[in-house]
């Protein structure tokens, strides 16, 4: 299914390992300044990349996956949680800096993500100029990456970002990224903004890079068929958690939680004689201020029995042993009576 | 990297920049050159003051005071102790224009800096230094300009100090919100992502989408502070006599108003002329700066 298909990406050690990211957001706006509530954007997440791989990251707007990227790269300060890049853990065995130099980020806003005062090349030798490189090496370092991204350095070198199409700013963003030769790179939401057929070209770019440089990605988008045209492994995320995690293919094809069920059920499909006639999830998630007890879908679930809004359900694994999901109806014993259809 | 690439830097098409852009622009416009011209043609006078006057500005006579506009000899009249106007005119450019433009470029710097220090740095130290900032909102600028030098005593000195004073918290407010738009924006974020310390990303990243709109705010504020300036030499808290200051020599000739009204007018269109300029000036600029390619 994935162009990125490697072999067996399973057996490796992970390349990136991530336990117990935590991130509550407090609210402002209390008497004197005290919290009013906190946002809990991030809460207990853990997940595993290997090298090589591409790990799609799905789920509604505000469950936690931009934010999940930010606190990756530590540009939100995470409240708690490891991360840990090659078997050494940020913070101890590798400082922050260091970390930043394996995993770089692509943000969704092309035009916001480059200074608009700053020519392409200056953008791109930045990185290397802050790590010590010298500007005429960063410089002749930039031109080579524009080359890269398929940008011919002599006209777009000295451009400002204005001058540049969309899809064209966005290759100047991975260039940036790339000027590190970081291991992993996250992907957040990089080509939403662009129209299809340029979509599909930075996404050929991207997926030629991957091989020649041997590159990681964390691909974060709310397209689920963009999602599963580059993804090894997919993981879905609802209210700062992860409900499912899984291989592409096992996952589109057999959807375990209740939830990743009702996305790929909102997938617009290609076919008109397919089309979902009934909206599949109603209404919007709930207050991530105040997340439901239990399970944080049982709200909206379909299949929600007492169990749910009790207790929380813990990752199982399913018939894939490399397929999690977060959901009663997989715990023996738990006392909900399943999804009335076998898995 | 070989030569070849090295090459290629040399021959790189350069696209204009965004301040030749603006420089194109401001150019353009008829309104700011013409603006900047009387701005530069006032300080060019009031510099080479004692090679342009006619007379000592100094030099008073009993015999011919307050004469009309066209007297022979005194082309602008001349004032209450028979003092050349146009002479005194010329030399009073001088204490104005160092009252007026002096608070705002020495705020412009201070101002900008807590602004910009308070806007990227956020949290704490923001709300530290912009809620002592807010107490200077407390009081109109014109009584705090006022209270200030009255409580420091007259004298051009004070009357600088007071005035930067009552500068600094506008130009402050206004790099803190700008610094703080910027600092949300992905480029910083992408900055902060490539390891760079936060002074490195002010310098590169901040101060260049930041500086201008600071900047035309502050020349805005220039004819504000010549008519500040005038204002407490006029109350006898700026420059003291005999020294020519417009704002002094409209208040020692406000008796003469009913005697040789053009004559006693003459400081305040000078005040008028100045504080306008300086004001399309610094419309031009913003206009100039106002497109985003």
């Amino acid at each position: 299914m994935s162009v990125f298909a490697t072999e067996a990406p399973a057996l490796k050690t992970p390349l990136l390992q991530i336990n117990d990211l935590t991130k509550h957001f407090a609210l402002n706006g209390g008497f004197l300044g005290r919290a009013a509530g906190v946002v809990r954007a991030v809460d207990g997440v853990s997940f595993d990349v290997a090298g090589g791989e591409t790990l799609g990251i799905v789920g509604e707007s505000g469950c936690g996956k931009s934010t999940t990227a930010r606190l990756l790269v530590d540009l939100i300060r995470p409240d708690s949680g490891q991360v840990v890049i090659d078997g050494r853990l940020v913070g101890v065995d590798m400082s922050v800096r260091e970390m930043r130099r394996h995993m770089q980020m692509v943000f969704q806003d092309s035009y916001a993500s480059l200074n608009p005062r700053m020519t392409m090349e200056d953008a791109i030798a930045f990185g290397p100029m802050v790590n010590g490189e010298s500007k005429a090496r960063a410089l002749g370092l930039a031109h080579e990456l524009l080359a890269k991204v398929g940008l011919e350095p002599v006209r777009f070198a000295g451009r400002y970002p204005h001058e540049l199409s969309g899809g064209q700013r966005q290759r100047v963003n991975i260039a940036r990224a790339l000027a590190f030769s970081p291991k992993i790179v996250i992907l957040d939401e990089a080509v939403s903004a662009l129209d299809k057929s340029v979509e599909a070209q930075v996404l050929n770019l991207l997926a030629d890079l991957k091989s020649e440089l041997n590159l990681t990605y964390i691909f974060i988008s709310h397209d689920l068929n963009v999602v599963r045209h580059i993804s090894d492994r997919v993981m879905v995320m609802y209210l700062g958690q992860v409900v499912e995690i899984g291989p592409v293919n096992s996952l589109y094809a057999q959807p375990a939680h209740p939830y990743t069920r009702a996305l790929l059920g909102a997938m617009p499909s290609m076919d008109p004689d397919r089309r979902t006639m009934e909206a599949p999830l109603a209404g919007d998630p709930p207050n991530p201020i105040n997340p439901p007890t239990g399970c944080r879908f049982h709200t909206r679930c379909k299949f929600a029995a007492e169990v749910c809004s009790q207790s929380q359900p813990i990752q199982h694994i399913l018939a894939d042993a490399r397929h999690y999901a977060a959901c009663h109806a997989y715990t023996p014993g738990s006392g909900h009576p399943g999804l009335g259809m076998s898995s | 990297m070989t030569a070849t690439t090295l090459d290629a830097i040399a021959t790189v098409q350069k696209s204009p920049g965004y301040w030749n852009n603006v420089l194109r622009r401001f150019r353009r416009d008829p309104v700011a050159m013409f603006a900047l011209f009387v701005v530069l043609a006032l300080i060019l006078m009031a510099v080479f003051a004692p090679l342009v006057a006619p007379a000592d500005p100094y030099r008073a006579s009993m015999l011919r005071r307050l004469r009309p506009i066209g007297t022979e000899g005194f082309p602008l009249g001349t004032d209450e102790l028979g003092r050349d106007m146009l002479t005194r005119l010329i030399y009073g450019g001088r204490l104005s224009l160092l009252m007026g433009v002096t608070p705002v470029i020495i705020a412009f710097f201070v101002g900008s800096f807590i602004g910009i220090t308070a806007g990227y740095l956020g949290g704490r130290v923001n709300t530290v230094l912009m809620r002592t900032i807010d107490v200077f909102f407390a009081f109109p600028s014109v009584l705090l300009a006022i209270a200030l030098s009255g409580a420091l005593g007259a004298g051009v000195f004070n009357g600088l100090l007071s005035l930067t004073i009552v500068f600094v918290p506008p130009i402050a407010r206004i790099a803190e919100s700008v610094t703080t738009a910027v600092r949300k924006i992905e480029y910083v974020e992408a900055a902060r992502a490539s390891g760079a310390s936060a002074f490195t990303i002010v310098r590169v990243h901040v101060l260049g989408n930041v500086i201008g709109p600071i900047f035309v705010y502050a020349t805005g504020l220039i004819s504000v502070s010549l008519i500040l300036a005038s204002g407490l030499s006029f109350l006898g808290l700026g420059v003291k006599p005999p020294e020519p200051e417009w704002g002094l020599m409209l208040n020692t000739l406000r008796n003469a108003i009913y005697v040789q009204p053009w004559v006693a007018a003459l400081p305040g269109l000078m005040i008028f002329i100045t504080s306008i300029s300086f004001n399309l000036l610094s419309d031009s600029l913003r206009s100039a700066m106002d497109v985003k390619s």
